[in-house]
């Protein structure tokens, strides 16, 4: 009841004389409340979700300073066991700022600045860049180090961790509306030796990202919209760079600068914090794409089956490759597999949505998925990857002390108890 | 490709010699306009591995010592060991080829440069920006003397900096930065690098 009570007091914020009105629609039907001239309460200005939804982003802002027994990691991650079809919104969409608020912008004073190895440099005014020609793309966004088998510094270590939002809380997909960075960089006219650009934010420590032409020149964009709005300043408003289908930390949040140079800057990110280590003691820097991955969301670990009888496994498949071509679901451990229905639509370098009818009898399963992409990359298992990083199962029970692999996709096994609970079965 | 932009004389040329990249580069007209010579140097921060945009300026450890001591010491410890404020920017070495490598400053960055950059835009935190081009190669000659890295008295400044060759420089594949923006020959696929 207080949840109500709070709804009403809501609508009696708007004055007295109109406390009778609002005690009186709050049993009305909906229709006979909009139909009313309803008062311009909050709720009708700018909607809210109904106060019966109450999943959140979990995580923490910064990993410095180090607060004994607090999450170690950068991130907020985003609630995948309640996702519904494949667009994230944009208050529940994953957050990784590297510890830095997101500085308070005033549109109207924000400029971007294209420069360096380019015939005539241009600063442009946000409105500018929204009286060219925009598109809307479906991408997915997500961190390298999501679902991360073993650090950075994650804990509790995100293998182990219990819930698909733990595990793989660190992706999110949108439609973004903006200006494709060829269009600007046409503008400032690119010249010969150019290779690389730098991408610079506004935040406070500045982060900058070196991001080869070429894939800036093929579907980078410069975004002001998220499902059709405005960026939330979380996520980079009012503008930010889409690297589509690559790490998560190219894709510059607080747009500044733009700067068109002849090789790669090895700025700090991405020369001492996103090489992967091999155990031959070299690291592997600039992975950029993210492969092909797949998660079921729903069963997923934490949650709880009722009786035995008919569900629909269903979950998210993506890839930095290309578009998903398929999904198989095992429900076996891997032992057998079933295609998937994918359903529409979808988009290059965009979350799909899987789902497979599934009659559970009662025992032991457990439940996995695999996604192949239209490059034909399939997704590995855990022992296939371990295999190509020269690993064994023991690796991920090291102290989680740095960022050593990352773009972990290994297929992740959920395990489904007899008393119809749902694990973590990764290790 | 280079692309000129608009010249009407050359619009057919430089339409075709730009096909790939830019497919209809239509005029936009007066969109964006021409910042100064001093607004890019104002907002000019990238500093790559050849040093170019590094600013006038020097410093020597000794100098650093004290700034160090003074504006980076309270987070990151007086000898730059590190707290539970702030990494340790001073040791940490050693092997590389195990299972969880040490990734501190000395041990696994690969350009002194590097260091420039991110002091320069990031530290300290909330006074970012506040400290000179030349209290920044003071503190970069410190961090690398207390690595032994450089000697005690070698002057740090744009010409000597991008020069320092740090510890773990050929510790990255593909070495060579030429070599890095191609995914598909180095056989990157599914997002896992050979
Ligand atoms: C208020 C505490 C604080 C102060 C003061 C401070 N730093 Fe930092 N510094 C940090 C934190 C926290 C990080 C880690 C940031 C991160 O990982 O996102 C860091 C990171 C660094 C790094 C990168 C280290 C690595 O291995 O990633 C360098 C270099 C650095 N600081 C230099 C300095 C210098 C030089 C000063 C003095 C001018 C300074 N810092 C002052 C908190 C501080």
């Amino acid at each position: 009841m207080s949840s109500k009570r709070s709804l009403r007091r809501q609508f009696l914020k708007n004055g007295a004389a109109l406390a009778g009105f609002a005690a009186g629609a709050i049993s009305s039907p909906a229709g006979k409340l909009f139909a009313a001239d309803a008062p311009s309460a909050d709720l009708h200005a700018y909607g809210q979700r109904s106060h019966f939804e109450n999943d959140v982003r979990i995580g923490s802002l910064a990993m410095w300073p180090i607060v004994p027994g607090a999450r170690r990691d950068y991130g907020f991650r985003s609630p995948l066991q309640d996702s519904m079809g494949i667009i994230t919104p944009a208050p529940l969409h994953f957050i990784i700022s590297h510890g830095h608020e997101p500085p308070d912008i005033d549109p109207r004073e924000h400029r971007l600045m294209i420069h360096g190895m380019v015939d005539r440099p241009l600063i442009f005014t946000l409105d500018e860049i929204k009286r060219l020609p925009a598109v809307s793309r479906l991408h997915f966004l997500e961190c390298h180090g999501n679902s991360a088998a073993a650090g950075p510094t994650g804990e509790p270590r995100k293998a182990l961790a219990a819930t698909v939002q733990d595990t793989h809380g660190l992706t999110s997909c949108s439609v973004w509306t903006g200006v494709p960075l060829a269009l600007l960089l046409g503008q400032v006219g690119v010249q010969k030796g150019a290779n690389w650009i730098v991408a610079e934010g506004s935040e406070t420590g500045k982060h900058s990202k070196s991001i080869p032409l070429e894939k800036a020149l093929d579907d980078c964009l410069v975004v002001y919209g998220q499902n059709g709005e405005a960026l939330r300043p979380e996520q980079g408003y009012p503008l930010r760079l889409l690297v589509p289908g690559w790490q998560g930390i190219n894709n510059v949040k607080w747009l500044r600068r733009i700067y068109v140079v002849d090789q790669p800057y090895m700025a700090m990110m991405e020369s001492t914090k996103y090489p992967s280590a091999r155990l031959d003691g070299k690291s592997r820097w600039f992975e950029s794409e993210m492969g092909p991955k797949s998660v079921i969301t729903r069963p997923s670990g934490g949650q709880q089956l009722g009786a035995r009888g008919f569900y629909e496994i269903t979950g998210l498949a993506w890839s930095g490759g290309g578009a998903v071509r398929r999904v198989e679901v095992s429900a076996d451990g891997g032992r057998t597999w079933k295609d998937a229905q994918l359903q529409q639509p979808i988009a290059p370098k965009a979350h799909t949505r899987f789902g497979l009818a599934w009659t559970w009898n009662g025992e032991e399963a457990v439940l996995e998925s695999r996604c192949t992409d239209d490059q034909g990359h399939v997704q590995p298992t855990l022992a296939g990857l371990n295999k190509f990083w020269g690993i064994d199962a023991d690796y991920y029970r090291l102290p989680p002390a740095t960022a050593d692999m990352g773009n972990f996709n290994a297929i992740q096994p959920w395990r489904v108890s007899r008393d119809g609970s749902v694990s973590n079965a990764l290790l | 490709m280079r692309c000129f932009r608009f010249w009407p004389a050359l619009a057919v040329i430089s339409l075709a010699a730009c096909t790939t990249a830019f497919p209809q580069a239509p005029n936009y007209g007066n969109l964006g306009r021409t910042p100064s010579k001093e607004e890019i140097q104002a907002w000019n921060q990238a500093i790559g591995p050849q040093g170019k945009e590094l600013p006038p300026g020097s410093g020597t450890a000794k100098q650093g010592q004290e700034i160090f001591a003074n504006k980076c010491a309270a987070c990151h410890g007086p000898a730059g060991e590190g707290s539970q404020l702030a990494p340790r920017l001073v040791g940490g070495r050693g092997a590389l080829n195990i299972p969880t490598p040490s990734r501190t400053l000395a041990n696994y960055w690969p350009f002194a440069t590097t260091i420039w950059d991110y002091i320069n835009r990031a530290m300290p935190p909330k006074q970012e920006g506040s400290l000179s081009a030349s209290d920044i190669y003071a503190l970069t000659a410190f961090i690398l003397y207390r690595n032994d890295i450089i000697p005690e008295g070698q002057v740090i400044d744009a010409t000597s900096l991008p020069k320092v060759k740090m510890p773990n420089r050929d510790g990255f594949i593909p070495q060579r930065l030429e070599d890095i923006h191609d995914l598909r020959a180095r056989g990157c696929g599914a997002g896992h690098c050979p």
